[in-house]
Parts: C-alpha cells; structure tokens; sequence
C-alpha cells in the first residue's frame, strides 16, 4: 500500500532523510524506532506534507498514486493521517466544532454525503466513549488547557472520525501515562484492519507492548539501518540504540 | 425557504467571484447637478418637501462645514477628495413614495433579492413556525425605498420609518432630537452630512415597549459618483428596548465611492439600545483600487438613567474605514458596550474604535475589539475611554485582540484612557497574535482546506464577539468572515 523509494529530505537546508526504503503492506502495522535526530519525525511530516520539508530526491506511492505530489488536504482524503507528538492549540473552537468540520472536509472530498447532525453527534458520543473521552471535553477549544493524556485521546478520535488507510502516529507514547497508554493504545488496535496499515514511530519499546507490530525497521541518520520483527524490539531495549548513532547513549 | 436560511444560500454561492455584491443596477435615478453649494443644500431639502426649520438647519452646517478641514489623525492613506466632483442627490426615479411592495421597481426588488434580503414580508411569514421576524427598511442610493412590516410595529406603537417620512409625520420627535447626540458642529464629515444627508432610518420606540421584532436597514450605494449620506436616529424612550441591525453593500467600481453617514441613538431611562452592524461595502480590487471610504459618525447617548447602549459591528469592507461608536454615559448607573471585528484584507485600511465618556456615577463599559489583518492592509484600534471627575466609580474593561495573517500587514492598537476620578477603574488588555503555519498545518493535516482553515481559526478568534450579534446573522456573519478572507494565504 505504501511505498517509499530512495527518500532524501532536506529542513533548513540540511539533510535529514538520506535514502530512506520502506514498504508497507495492507493490513500491517511497522513500527520505526530510532535515537533522537535520527528522522523518525520528518518521515512523518513528509508524508503528511508539512511546508518546510523539502523532498530532494525519492519517491512516495501510496495506493499506486504519487503522495509527494498532493497537497496535505488531499493527501488527507486519500487517506493519510497523522497522530501529532504535539497536537495544536486553536482558541476559541470548539472540539467539535473542529471535529465536524474536518469529517465533513474529508467526506465531501471523497465523494461521501456530508453527515446530518444528529448522525455525527451520534457517531461521535460512541467513539469518544470507547476512549473514555467525555463529551464535556469535546466542547472546550480544541487541544486547549488539555492535559497530554486528553491531547493524545483526542488524536485518536479524530484518526477514529477520519477512517484513514494510512495512519501515521508519531510518538504517541510521549507524555503518556500507563492507564492513558492502554487507553490510547487499545484505540488504535480497534482500528487494526486489513485495509489499513499504520506506521509506529517511537522511541521506547514500551508502547509495542501494547501495539505489537508486524515489523520493526531503525532509523539511523536518515535511513533504515535494520529490519525484524517484534523481537528486534526488545533487544534495542536492551542495548539501546549506541550501535545506531545515537550520541547519548554512546557516551 | 425561510428568509435567514435564504440569505445564508446566496451568501455560500459566493465562490465565483469575491464580492459578490459587485452588481450595478440599471435603474433611473434622478440627481443633483455635481458639486455642494447652499442651491444644492436647497434643492434635497426642495426635492424632499422639508419644512423651513430643516432647510435652515442644513443651511448653517453646510456655512459651518465651509469653515472646517478634513481631519487627517487617523492612520489612512487616500488621495484628496474633491468635494465638488461627487453627486450629492441620487435617488431611484420610481420610487417617488411606494405605497407597497407593489409600486416598487422590480429592478429594484431584483437587486434586493440579489442580496438575499427578505424583503418579502410572505416569505419570512411563510418560513418554518417560529421563524424569526425581522422588519426592514430598504435604502438605495439616497432614499429610503420600502420599509416592511409597519403594521404590526404600529399596533406595538413603535415607529419605524425613512427619516424623511418621519419628518412630516412626527415632526416633533426630529426636531427634539435630531442633532442632539451629534451636533451639526461636530466633525467635518458629521457636518457635511447635516447639510446633505438624505435618508436613513428612524426609529421611536415609546416607553415601557419592547419592540417585538429586530429592526433592520440596508444600504446600496448604487449611482457613480455619488456620496451617499444617510442620517440614522433611533429613540428609546423611558424603559423600552429595541435591537437595529444594519447591512451594507455596494457595487463593484474603479473609483472610490464616498459613503459619510451619521446614527445617532438616544437611550432614557432604564432605556436599551442594542445597534449591530454588518458592514460589507466594496474594499476595492486586489491592487487596492476602488472601493468605498467609509467615514462615519456613529454616537449613542445614555441620556437616562440605569440606561444601556450596545454597539456590536462586523466590518469586512470598505477601502478605508474610519468609524468609532461611541457611547456618552451621562445617566447614573448607565452602561456602554462596544463589540467589534474589523477584518481587512488586501488593500483595505481600518482606523475604528470607540469611546466611552464616563460622566454620571456608577457607569461602566466593555470594549471587545477583535481586529484581523491580512494581505496588504492596516489595521488600527483606536478608542478612548474617559471619566469626568463628577463619574465616581466608573468601571471600564477594554480588550483589544489583533491577529495577522501573513507578513505583509499591519496591526495597530491606540488606546487613550483618562481618569479624571480617583474612584474610576479602567483595565485594558491588548495582545497581538499570528496564525502559525504549524496552526494551518494541523487543520490541513485533518482535510480542511487552506481557506477553511483560515477561517474555522479567525472565527475561533471572534467567537466572544460574534455570540453578541441576533442569532438570525450569526451564520451569515461566520460565512462573511470567511469570505472576506479569501486570497488571504498562500
């Protein structure tokens, strides 16, 4: 499903992706780990389409079409999602309010009907309880005054409300606490299915507990250095990520 | 289709050009030669059939306006006006007192159709149960064409009118307090507009009444060349409340149109007055050329006790606006609210503000500004905020928002605060912000488009504001925003 080729990026002029290969097939969840500064976040805002990332060279295909070459708008009614580290603040909208104007965004571009209000609110009320998300929530400005807990919830509802073919959760462990883990973790394995793949980016083993993987690829200045299984896992665990450049630890 | 949801449609078919108000009627209309003198000043107050006493009170504003030079303290750029080259008189040349919507030009209905104003008494009535009323008085160019729903209003003893038709029937009201909030002597446009105004709307409601409906007025500026001067007074009497909206437009043209009204509100006793206005006049093209220069007057006065004045506006055109609502606090215990959003995009320049002159005791005031530049255009809070030293324990709040869009714009907030009372307590909050790109990014991320985005946020920005204005031009007002923001990315 998705297909990346050969991939260079550059931010600030510098070079951050240099040649990155990842294939990912229907149904499966890959989990890329990696030390700090190893290009785990830019893969994920290159695929989502963030301005100041600039592909130099590569590919992206993604359900045989060119990503790279679709705007983020676009790319998120083909079916890309990101589940952000840091999801934004927006003042003064609603949760909801944002919530309903993204799915309907996202489902006129798909050539889908619109949804009535009553069927959002309903759609909305049973996937916000499966998060333990309180409605109460959904009417405060989006992401505003939420502890890192709601933020990530939040993420996850929205990845929930989009039906997306691609999700992309970039460390959604960080911040997290272990009851807010499972919630989170419980969430995105309920939409495990084998038209969906996801892409794990994280930097500790601990969130592949609870979302176990098909595979495990390090990233390493810019580029898969190692591929395995869920195993591989729990070996960097271990020894931690010192053969893959990771400064702190090789000091 | 219920009127509001109606105006709601034409609003979203906007997509195909960005204003879409920017149609011209073909409509005769009768006018004045070019240029002001007193012949002029004669031939409206002639032309209108007004009594001696109106005549000489335009004559001695245009002899004092002779006198006195454009102010240039705000901060906006435009070339000279020359007062002689505009049309002071225009008027629709069928519409020599319509008796019902019958006797008016289908032209003219046609054009106010376009806009999506229910004028249409039997569609508002014939809307879902429980739609709201909304009465309307319809001004085109200079003169008052329609004004809906007088009846019913009559029978709650509200008068609703053309100031012109006021003038005959209720000469006593307008001569009372016409110029009492804002005399002839006051400010150069205020002043040419007292020797030139030549209709706008009036409103008395009589004591104890709640007027049972909104009031509304829209303004087209239609005819080249042509100022328009509309004069607006609205009376409450001891314990009455009304709620005036007004809505403005005008058609697309390369040169700039001069628009310089005059409202002016009387609150008496436990009194309350609640003024919205929508204001969409042409901003001109994406050079900046063209465009409406709006310079206007807008006073209420709090003359009562207990009494209370709330101005809530929404401006999104104009080549140059240049407004400040002001509220005069002279009964004990009155209060003044100010609610504003001033959006500006492209080559529009925004000097507005109010001021809120504190002189009885236990006044107080809000100020909410939210101003929102984008493209090349400036955007300037100006406002004032003063306690006379007999106005104990007056009270002032005042937040000033600006947000920018781009880095090509500019945003700007000049307060000015005197307290002459020990006892007065003034607070004021201004912040400044920018919508980040990692903002944008995040709604693009989600589907919206760029515009989309633009908009959800800076109507998140507005929100305190927006929940001021009748529920009926909320939806329209956020889709306005929206619009009146395209372009303004990317």
């Amino acid at each position: 499903m998705l297909e990346i080729k050969n991939l260079h990026a550059k931010v600030d002029g510098r070079e951050i992706l240099n040649g990155l290969d990842l294939t990912i097939p229907a149904g499966e969840v890959h989990a890329i780990m990696g030390p700090n500064g190893s290009g785990k976040s830019t893969l994920s805002y290159v695929l989502a389409g963030k301005d100041d990332y600039e592909v130099t060279d590569g590919s992206v295909t993604w359900k045989g079409e060119d990503l790279l070459a679709m705007e983020p708008d676009e790319r998120a009614a083909a079916g890309v999602f990101l589940a952000f580290q840091y999801p934004m603040e927006i003042p003064g909208v609603a949760t909801m309010t944002f919530l309903r104007s993204a799915v309907n965004a996202v489902r006129k571009a798909r050539g889908e009907e619109e949804y009535s209000t009553p069927d959002f609110l309903r759609t909305v009320k049973e996937k916000a309880k499966d998060l333990k998300i309180d409605m109460e929530m959904l009417r405060r400005p989006l992401n505003v005054g939420f502890s890192g807990g709601e933020k990530k919830r939040n993420e996850i509802l929205q990845m929930s409300l989009l039906e997306p073919g691609l999700c992309i959760l970039d460390e959604t462990d960080s911040g997290l606490d272990i009851d807010a883990l499972r919630i989170v973790a419980d969430g995105v394995n309920a939409l495990r299915s084998p038209e969906r793949c996801m892409l794990v980016i994280t930097h500790y083993q601990r969130l592949l507990n609870h979302i176990v993987p098909d595979r495990v690829h390090v990233l390493s200045k810019g580029r898969v250095a190692r591929s395995g299984g869920p195993e591989l896992a729990l070996e960097l665990e271990k020894s931690g990520y010192a053969d893959y450049g990771d400064e702190a630890t090789a000091a | 289709m219920p009127a509001v949801e109606q105006t709601v449609e034409r609003v979203k078919e906007i997509d195909v050009d960005k204003y879409k108000y920017g149609f011209s009627t073909d409509i005769e209309s009768v006018r004045a030669p070019k240029g002001l003198s007193e012949d002029i000043v004669r031939f409206i107050s002639a032309k209108k059939g007004e009594p001696e006493w109106l005549l000489d009170w335009r004559l001695e504003a245009y002899r004092r306006w002779r006198t006195m030079q454009e102010p240039t303290w705000a901060k906006v750029h435009y070339p000279k006006i020359d007062f002689e080259d505009l049309y002071y008189y225009a008027a629709p040349k069928s519409t020599e007192g319509p008796k019902s919507l019958d006797e008016v030009d289908p032209e003219l209905l046609r054009t106010y159709e376009k806009l999506g104003i229910p004028l249409k008494e039997q569609e508002v009535l014939a809307g879902v149960q429980g739609a709201p009323k909304v009465a309307v008085d319809a001004v085109f160019d200079s003169v008052s064409v329609v004004t809906t729903f007088k009846e019913e209003l009559a029978k709650a003893g509200v008068i609703f009118c053309s100031i012109s038709e006021a003038v005959k029937t209720h000469p006593e009201l307008v001569k009372k307090y016409l110029g009492s909030v804002v005399p002839i002597t006051d400010n150069f446009y205020a002043t040419l507009n007292s020797a030139v105004f030549s209709d706008g709307s009036f409103v008395y409601v009589p004591e104890g009444v709640r007027c049972p409906m909104e009031l509304s007025t829209y303004f087209r500026i239609n005819a080249e060349n042509t100022g328009q001067f509309e004069r607006t007074l609205i009376i409450a009497d001891k314990g009455a409340y009304v709620s005036y909206l007004e809505g403005c437009t005008a058609p697309m043209r390369d040169e700039n149109q001069l628009h310089a009204a005059v409202v002016e509100l009387v609150a008496l006793e436990d009194a309350e007055i609640k003024y919205s206005t929508v204001q969409n006049w042409y901003p001109g093209d994406a050079e900046g050329k063209g465009g409406v220069y709006n310079f206007v007057t807008k006073r209420g006065d709090c003359r009562g006790d207990r009494s209370k004045i709330s101005w809530t506006q929404v401006e999104t055109g104009s080549a140059i606006t240049w407004k400040y609502p002001s509220c005069i606090l002279r009964g004990h215990g009155s209060r003044g609210e100010f609610y504003s959003i001033a959006i500006s995009n492209g080559y529009q320049q925004v000097d507005s503000g109010t001021k809120m002159i504190h002189l009885g005791r236990d006044t107080s005031s809000r100020i909410i500004s939210k101003g929102i530049a984008a493209g090349f255009s400036d955007n300037t809070y100006r406002g004032l905020v003063s306690a006379h030293r007999k106005a104990t324990n007056a009270r002032n709040f005042t937040c000033c928002d600006s947000l920018l869009i781009g880095d090509r714009c500019g945003a700007h907030t000049v307060p000015y605060i005197e307290a002459k009372n020990s006892s007065a307590t003034f607070e004021h909050e201004a912040t400044t912000s920018k919508i980040s790109d990692d903002q944008l990014f995040y709604c693009l991320s989600r589907g919206l488009s760029e515009e989309e985005a633009v908009a959800l946020i800076v109507n998140g920005f507005v929100r305190d504001v927006l929940q001021q204005l009748p529920m009926e031009f909320m939806a329209e007002t956020q889709k306005l925003i929206g619009i009146s923001l395209e372009g303004s990315v990317g």
